[in-house]
């Protein structure tokens, strides 16, 4: 049976307790609202990218649910030194495990650390928590005036 | 003699196992389960009454227009209205009180005119009257609550004045589990001359509701809260009241008389019924006050209060959780959050454990706002459940604790 060790990794409890990355930024050059409007988790994420198109630097406040927590944390740790190219690979590969069929691997080389939320595919009703931050991303690389939703 | 055990059997779904664990279903407020006898009664009708009602003079349309008028006199029995006319079949609270903003208070508030309503207010007694609001340039006023989540009823008093039109105001809140004194408040809002509506949604199920010893203007609730059906609910309101009001949709079964000229209405209740109806959700919801009056109110009140303060008890011991809602007249609702550990992980962990309750706003995001937190976690109880499910409530919390170390 799908044990609850396996949503709540000793990982994820760690970040969902010292969010890394956590707080605005002094300097940055993007940033975005995130809000899942079914639970009210509510993100801002700040990024700095350079001219070049790397992510200088990334952080994010809010507040939410472990899942949503941990998840932002990972992924700001993660972000870091990837150009926005890469990171709209790892957006791709993120939400394709977060839904993809359990008998499948999540791709390690491209999620890394990020493979620890892949037990979200079993909990249907949590996978949004796990990809609030990772819409939020993506409207802030984009600069869009809205929040970013997740329905 | 209250037997437990005979009340369960009555409800198949109870009996089944969620991740292999006995369900405890403690997300009432939600909405209940059905008993086999109201399950039974809404397939009777689609497997040998189904008809529509109200206008076919064959035999079947006669069975299903009786049966579901039979559920209105049931309905109006059980709330004791001064007569079936004063019923109405909506699609629930929701509607009832849509209605209401829309039919009563399009026709009697103007600008400056005040609505009244209370901080603890489901969404749904609020917005309609929001909306209300904007289009006639009425005002909203809000009477606030204290942190055991009771009325401030004197500033319920300063807040009512002469502009003061309608007071829309909560019987038993989902998210707090407070019982307001309506009776009162009918009193006070009367001597004002302000008309009132209550939202029973939540108290129905667990308190005898009298509308004439109430003397309310509207009273509205749903029967899926109440062991009934989904999708069906009713608007009590004062026939005169009523009779005054413009219809809320136009259609079929509304009407008396079409022309392209002109339309003569429908009498009470049928002048707001338009469409063909939730039939087979009425006589559910008849079957299912049947069942309420079955084991009756003053048994039902003595068993949820034991099993209330059965877990206020334990929650006082629970290290970490602070409950929310400690009203002193309180029904039915253990709304708390629990320190470390947000609401939604809360409700996925419980789950696993075979616990059901709910985790968020509870369509109350006010009260949250007020009590400054972003979601509860809610357990809220109902006639058929049991210490035993207490009990895995809290040592479902405790082996979350333990994931959250």
């Amino acid at each position: 049976m799908f044990d609850l060790r396996d949503l709540y990794q000793q990982v994820i409890v760690d970040h969902n307790k010292r969010p890394r990355n956590f707080g605005k930024l002094t300097e940055f050059n993007h940033d975005a609202d995130g809000y899942n409007p079914l639970c009210g988790d509510k993100l801002h994420i700040y990024l700095q990218v350079s001219d070049a198109g790397v992510i200088e630097n990334v952080s994010f406040e809010g507040e939410g649910c472990a899942i949503s927590v941990a998840s932002a944390s990972l992924m700001t740790d993660a972000l870091k030194g990837k150009t926005m190219q890469q990171c709209e690979e790892m957006f791709g590969q993120f939400q394709h495990m977060a839904t993809s069929d359990l008998a499948e691997a999540p791709d390690e080389e491209v999620l890394g650390k990020l493979t620890v939320l892949a037990g979200v595919r079993e909990f249907p009703s949590r996978i949004k928590c796990a990809t609030l931050c990772w819409h939020t991303l993506h409207a802030a690389l984009k600069d869009s005036a809205e929040p970013a939703k997740t329905e | 003699m209250f037997d437990i055990e005979k009340i369960r059997a009555e409800f198949p779904i109870l009996s089944q196992q969620i991740h292999g664990r006995p369900l405890a279903y403690l997300d009432n407020a939600a909405t209940t389960q059905k008993p086999q006898s109201v399950i039974d009664a809404v397939r009777r009708y689609y497997e040998e009454d189904n008809a529509n009602v109200h206008r076919g003079v064959h035999a079947l349309s006669e069975r299903a227009t009786a049966a579901y008028e039979g559920a209105r006199k049931t309905v109006g029995g059980f709330f004791n209205t001064r007569s079936v006319r004063e019923v109405v079949f909506t699609r629930g609270t929701t509607e009832a009180i849509n209605l209401v903003a829309s039919s009563w208070g399009r026709a009697n508030i103007k600008a400056g005119d005040e609505i009244l309503i209370t901080h603890m207010e489901h969404h749904s007694n609020i917005v309609p009257w929001q909306m209300l609001c904007e289009q006639t340039g009425a005002i909203l006023k809000v009477v606030p609550i204290n942190q055991a989540g009771e009325l401030l009823m004197d500033e319920f008093d300063a807040l009512l004045t002469e502009r003061t039109k309608l007071v829309g105001v909560v019987h038993m809140s989902n998210a707090l589990g407070t019982v307001n004194p309506v009776a009162d408040i009918v009193r006070r809002a009367h001597a004002a001359g302000a008309k009132v509506l209550i939202d029973g949604a939540q108290a129905a199920a667990h308190l005898p509701v009298d509308v004439q010893a109430l003397d309310c203007d509207f009273y509205v609730t749903s029967a899926h809260k109440m062991y009934g059906p989904t999708g069906i609910g009713v608007l009590i309101g004062r026939e005169s009241l009523l009779r005054e009001m413009p219809p809320y949709q136009g259609g079929g079964d509304m009407i008396r008389m079409v022309t392209f000229e002109k339309t003569e209405y429908n009498d009470l209740p049928y002048k707001f019924e338009a469409g063909t109806p939730h039939i087979a959700g009425a006589i559910g919801f008849g079957k299912a006050l049947e069942f309420i009056r079955g084991i009756g109110f003053d048994a039902i009140e003595k068993r949820e209060k034991e099993l209330l303060a059965y877990a206020t008890a334990k929650a006082a011991d629970f290290d970490g959780l602070t409950p929310i809602g400690t009203a002193e007249d309180k029904a039915c609702v253990l709304s708390f959050v629990l320190k470390g550990i947000h609401p939604h992980d809360l409700g996925t962990i419980l789950d696993r454990e075979g616990v059901a309750i709910r985790a968020g706003h509870h369509c109350a995001m006010p009260v949250m706002q007020f009590y400054k937190v972003p979601a509860t976690a809610r357990a809220s109880f109902s006639v058929y459940n049991s210490e035993a499910e207490v009990d895995a409530l809290f040592a479902a919390l405790t082996r979350a604790q333990e994931i959250f170390g």
